[in-house]
């Protein structure tokens, strides 16, 4: 068996009186493609931004490598090699793409003074890298002038840097072309060739399912499902059970659902 | 990155477009000159509104604005500025405003001279005017930041309380300290080198080392950022809110400064110490090319503003007007000087 890279151990959280999540059991080994699915309001943004150490989870343990962690924040996260592109992918959009890229984790030398050279160098190796480049940007361009697919790739550059063992993807693809998104998906295999780990979080269910190992299905900010590629027949089992996650009454389940249309066949 | 993902690259498996990874990186301002003064537009603009004013006054006046006195009235005073002006733009950056720094400069010169008058070498007075300023901004700083209070009312009233606890005690009397004219203290940050008032020295390195604190130094990239989107240097493990107070500390240790040079100057400390500073200094930093809404800034237009504003009211007495133009011509500047930037400077989201 693989690695496990993270855990999450019994995550709830609270805005008060309201539950976003109910106790949710999360794990990514190394070297797999976790794919995260759940309607609006199910508590997929909640988890990452547990994950990612912005919001602090009202009870749970999260561990890394087996050990368990204490005092997580976002800057804990990413020295333990978790690196998230956000939904809205929190690019600092007045700076320039060295800047963004290099947010939190500045390049120093002498007196905490950058090493604006060497940070150039390595976000233009990082942007070619992931194949983001074009004649009318370089690194020092301000990210307000970059379209959409564009700066997608300068918060994936962000990402990749300091070769993080586990990236987080919240919907990369919400609102890119079919050519961006393509280049996303080609950008998650590579990093599932290098052999280390995606969490990816979409809405399209055709997109995820194209793509991760494993599945794990919020619902009400609960587990509903968690399950490989392997169990899985094809997206349309994954609708059906997501629909009847959220409309209770119909079939019991995914396997059986899987197993009444096999045997239909 | 691994030599799988590279080979990956350039072998794209079937249906998935091969990126563009070939292409050379260019800058549409390949030319040095060129960058440069799209990277300092913004100061440039000021420098430009700079200069056609005092081309205006010297053609106005030409035998008054070719004197030295002239120039040299306005070196003094202008330093005093200078030190205020420049740590305001990275509070104007970093998303915020200061305007109890008026009051920290009485608060932070008062202990000076009150170390001063107490017989204690000026040295001593100064580091206890930094440590005063520093504590007074902490403390303007965390209000703010920690209580979660808009900055524009919260330093608004901490600059009347602070001005106020200055007057209850004092009940307006001031302190004059002749001492100090032969003080190692004075000849080093206030006397006259080669007729030149040698605190500008002083005042021009400090706006070069905050311009370099805050272009190149992680404090002002990362008080760059967090006035530019809050939410996202949050979550990319930024220490928001320290680097908030951090910046409110800088103007506390700005105004000590200045304060202390203000008294070095008149040798005499009054109760209203700063107070007139207030809008010149929030002028300069807009006049100067830094816009409001936080992100971006310019140190050097800022440096350059508080020249251009120091020079308004030098200028028009000396061209020949009365007294009475001197503010219609601060307003006149202000408003072209906006619509200046406006035109100069685009704003992303």
């Amino acid at each position: 068996m693989a690695e496990r890279l993270i855990e999450l151990r019994d995550i709830s959280k609270s805005y008060g009186q309201v539950y976003a999540l109910g106790g949710v059991n999360l794990s990514v080994d190394r070297g797999e493609v976790v794919g995260l699915l759940g309607d609006n309001g199910a508590g997929k943004s909640t988890l990452i931004k547990i994950l990612s150490g912005v919001v602090k989870p009202t009870s749970g343990e999260i561990l890394v490598r087996g050990k368990p962690v204490t005092g997580w924040s976002a800057a804990r996260s990413r020295e333990a090699g978790i690196e998230t592109v956000f939904q809205d992918r929190a690019l600092a959009v007045q700076q320039t793409i060295v800047r963004n890229i290099f947010m939190g984790r500045e390049l120093t030398g002498f007196m905490g003074f950058l090493r604006v050279n060497k940070e150039i160098e390595e976000a233009s190796r990082l942007m070619r890298e992931i194949g983001f480049t074009s004649k009318v940007f370089t690194p020092q361009s301000i990210v307000g002038q970059l379209s959409g697919g564009e700066r997608q790739g300068v918060a994936i550059a962000r990402a990749i840097y300091k070769q993080a063992e586990l990236i987080v993807l919240d919907e990369p693809t919400t609102a890119l072309s079919l050519t961006e998104t393509a280049k996303v998906f080609h950008f998650v295999r590579q990093v599932r060739a290098s052999g280390r780990s995606i969490l990816f979080i979409g809405h399209n269910i055709h997109h995820v399912f194209d793509i991760a190992d494993r599945f794990v299905v919020l619902d009400r900010g609960k587990v509903a499902l968690t399950t490989d590629r392997s169990e899985v027949k094809s997206a349309e089992d994954l609708i059906n059970f997501m629909e009847e996650v959220a409309h209770p009454g119909g079939l019991a389940g995914l396997h059986d659902a899987g197993d009444a249309e096999q045997r239909a066949r | 990155m691994s030599k799988t993902m590279e080979r990956d690259l350039h072998e794209p498996s079937a249906g998935i477009p091969r990126p563009s990874s070939q292409k050379e990186w260019r800058h549409p301002s390949d030319h040095w000159m060129r960058g440069f003064i799209l990277d300092n537009r913004a100061a440039l603009g000021t420098l430009a509104v700079f200069i056609v004013m005092m081309t205006v006054f010297l053609i106005a006046n030409p035998t008054v604005f070719t004197t030295w006195y002239l120039y040299r009235s306005v070196l003094t005073t202008l330093p005093v500025a200078l030190f205020v002006v420049v740590p305001l733009v990275f509070v104007v950056t970093c998303g915020e405003i200061d305007l109890s720094f008026p009051a920290t400069m009485g608060f932070a010169s008062w202990v000076f001279a009150l170390v001063v008058q107490a017989g204690y070498d000026p040295f001593l007075g100064i580091a206890a005017a930094l440590v005063t300023g520093m504590l007074l901004g902490f403390l303007v700083g965390s209000l703010v930041v920690y209580g979660g209070l808009s900055s524009l009312i919260a330093t608004l009233g901490m600059n009347f309380l602070l001005r106020g606890l200055i007057q209850i005690i004092n009940e307006g009397k001031s302190m004059a300290l002749t001492s100090l004219s032969d003080s190692w203290a004075y000849t080093i940050f206030s006397s006259q080198l080669l007729g030149i008032p040698v605190q500008i020295f002083w005042a021009i390195g400090f706006v070069v080392l905050s311009a370099m604190l805050y272009n190149r130094h992680r404090f002002g990239a990362q008080v760059r950022v967090v006035g530019d989107n809050p939410d996202s240097a949050q979550q990319m493990g930024i220490d928001v809110k320290r680097v908030r107070v951090k910046v409110f500390v800088f103007v506390g240790i700005g105004a000590a400064i200045a304060g202390t040079f203000s008294v070095m100057i008149n040798f005499t400390w009054w109760p209203t110490a700063g107070d007139g500073y207030l809008l010149p200094v929030l002028a300069s930093v807009f006049v100067g090319g830094t816009p409001t809404w936080g992100g971006i800034g310019t140190v050097a237009g800022g440096a350059i503003g508080a020249v251009t504003v120091s020079f308004i009211q030098t200028g028009v007495v000396a061209a020949g007007l009365s007294g009475f133009y001197v503010q219609f011509f601060n307003g006149l500047i202000i408003i072209l000087s906006l619509l200046g930037h406006k035109w100069n400077q685009a704003r992303y989201r």
